[in-house]
């Protein structure tokens, strides 16, 4: 039932999509970092309607699946705004914003954790707003949420497969039109299955250490 | 807009169904592999390692398409439902299964000493004083999993499966008012979403119902 030789003619295509499938990975967290702390710092305006406005988008983004709103990204938006994006652009943006409502989550857990007494010591010395934040709570409020976030991008990681619905050819993809042109699909499928296994538990265990290392400093 | 409505909520019946028996079945394997996670056999703890550690790490979509394309290879031809239902239920078992065992592992020591000294068997340590307090710390986080499980079910559009989704894109594919359908689709899930998350806050203050 298996085929080894068939697994080892298809493995090199496999093994070349996986870098779309990290790339798309990387990308999609780079902007999912940005947009993450963008948003946790608007949900912190003094201004109600936007930091109101902020939760609402973080509530709706994070309860919609993913699909959909790739789908809305790269089929909808071209039409009703005339921008259009690659697969790659597309799913990078997906992610990012998907991903960034999760990740804004974390930033907040991060800054809510930092002592009063630091907002205070750094009103008493006059540094003004940006270098409160960039030299004062931020650097306190990120090392602390290393490893939640390291999470976040395996996480990621897993999803990406989502992004051969709108044509992007990762792994997944890949393997789907290998399986329609040989009509197997036992052997491609799962390699990718142990290709994504191969990369996400070390990684898992590398961020479980990272855990155990931050609890005991 | 609204009229596209009635074509897209006949995908409505299929996301529920699937939404609910997944989460039947993810929530037992939660359990189960949660507790075997605790077990003193070393032979349990691996095989519950192994369940736990497949699903967690490779993705929903890989196991959605292994089950639905690959399986036949094997003889077993599964209904698209069938697939559906048992990709959802092991995979979100598996995180489950983290969220039960750290959950035991927070009820503090000195209960289940108690619980050794008023000289309770094993099972009515678990029934009576382990798991109702465990259960109060699990509500939140498997709320959490419920809602991804929900997101999770429009993968099943990918293999043919009539949900929400698929009935979105084929509507699309009819009348081609690509915006409007992807808007009221988000909107759709984001209600069910929204339901989901107040059921788990009445479940939660019915749990927490007379503690303090």
């Amino acid at each position: 039932m298996w085929d080894w030789e068939f697994a080892f003619y298809v493995m090199p295509d496999i093994l070349k999509a996986i870098r779309v499938t990290i790339a798309a990975t990387l990308a999609g967290f780079a902007l999912a970092l940005a947009v993450g702390l963008a948003l946790a710092l608007l949900r912190r305006s003094a201004f109600k309607p936007l930091s109101l406005a902020t939760i609402g988008f973080i509530e709706f983004v994070r309860s919609t699946p993913l699909l959909i709103q790739l789908f809305f990204i790269f089929y909808a938006l071209p039409l009703s705004t005339g921008i259009s994006f690659s697969a790659f652009q597309a799913g990078t943006i997906g992610l990012g914003f998907h991903y960034g409502t999760y990740l804004s989550e974390v930033y907040r857990s991060g800054i809510d954790a930092i002592p009063r007494g630091q907002w205070e010591a750094a009103t008493a010395l006059n540094f003004s707003r940006l270098r409160t934040w960039t030299k004062i709570i931020l650097p306190q409020a990120i090392p602390p949420t290393v490893p939640v976030m390291g999470n976040y991008l395996i996480a990621m990681f897993k999803e990406t497969p989502l992004l051969s619905a709108i044509t992007l050819v990762e792994m997944l993809q890949t393997a789907k039109i290998i399986g329609s042109d040989c009509y197997r699909y036992l052997e491609p499928f799962t390699l990718v299955g142990i290709f994504f296994l191969l990369l996400s538990y070390p990684a898992s265990v590398l961020v479980k250490r990272l855990e155990f290392q931050l609890k005991q400093q | 807009m609204l009229e596209l409505l009635p074509a897209l909520l006949r995908g409505l019946g299929i996301t529920v169904q699937l939404t609910v028996l997944a989460a039947v079945l993810g929530f037992a394997l939660a359990f189960i592999s949660g507790l075997g996670s605790l077990s003193k056999s070393s032979i349990i703890r691996f095989v519950t390692g192994v369940y736990v550690e497949i699903f967690r790490g490779t993705s929903l979509l890989v196991q959605l398409f292994w089950m639905f394309y690959a399986l036949p290879l094997f003889g077993i031809r599964l209904p698209g439902m069938v697939v559906g239902v048992l990709a959802l239920g092991m995979n979100f078992g598996a995180y489950g299964s983290e969220v039960v065992r750290s959950s035991i592992i927070a009820v503090p020591r000195g209960q289940i000493e108690a619980a050794i000294a008023l000289n309770m068997s094993p099972g009515q340590r678990l029934w009576r004083i382990i798991l109702p307090q465990a259960w109060l710390t699990m509500i939140p986080p498997l709320g959490n999993l419920l809602i991804e499980l929900l997101k999770g079910t429009a993968l099943v559009s990918l293999i043919t499966l009539a949900d929400l989704a698929f009935q979105g894109f084929s509507l699309r594919e009819t009348t081609g008012r690509t915006t409007e359908i992807y808007s009221l689709l988000l909107m759709i899930y984001f209600v069910l979403a929204f339901f989901i998350t107040a059921g788990m806050r009445w479940l939660e203050r019915r749990a927490a119902m007379g503690r303090s």
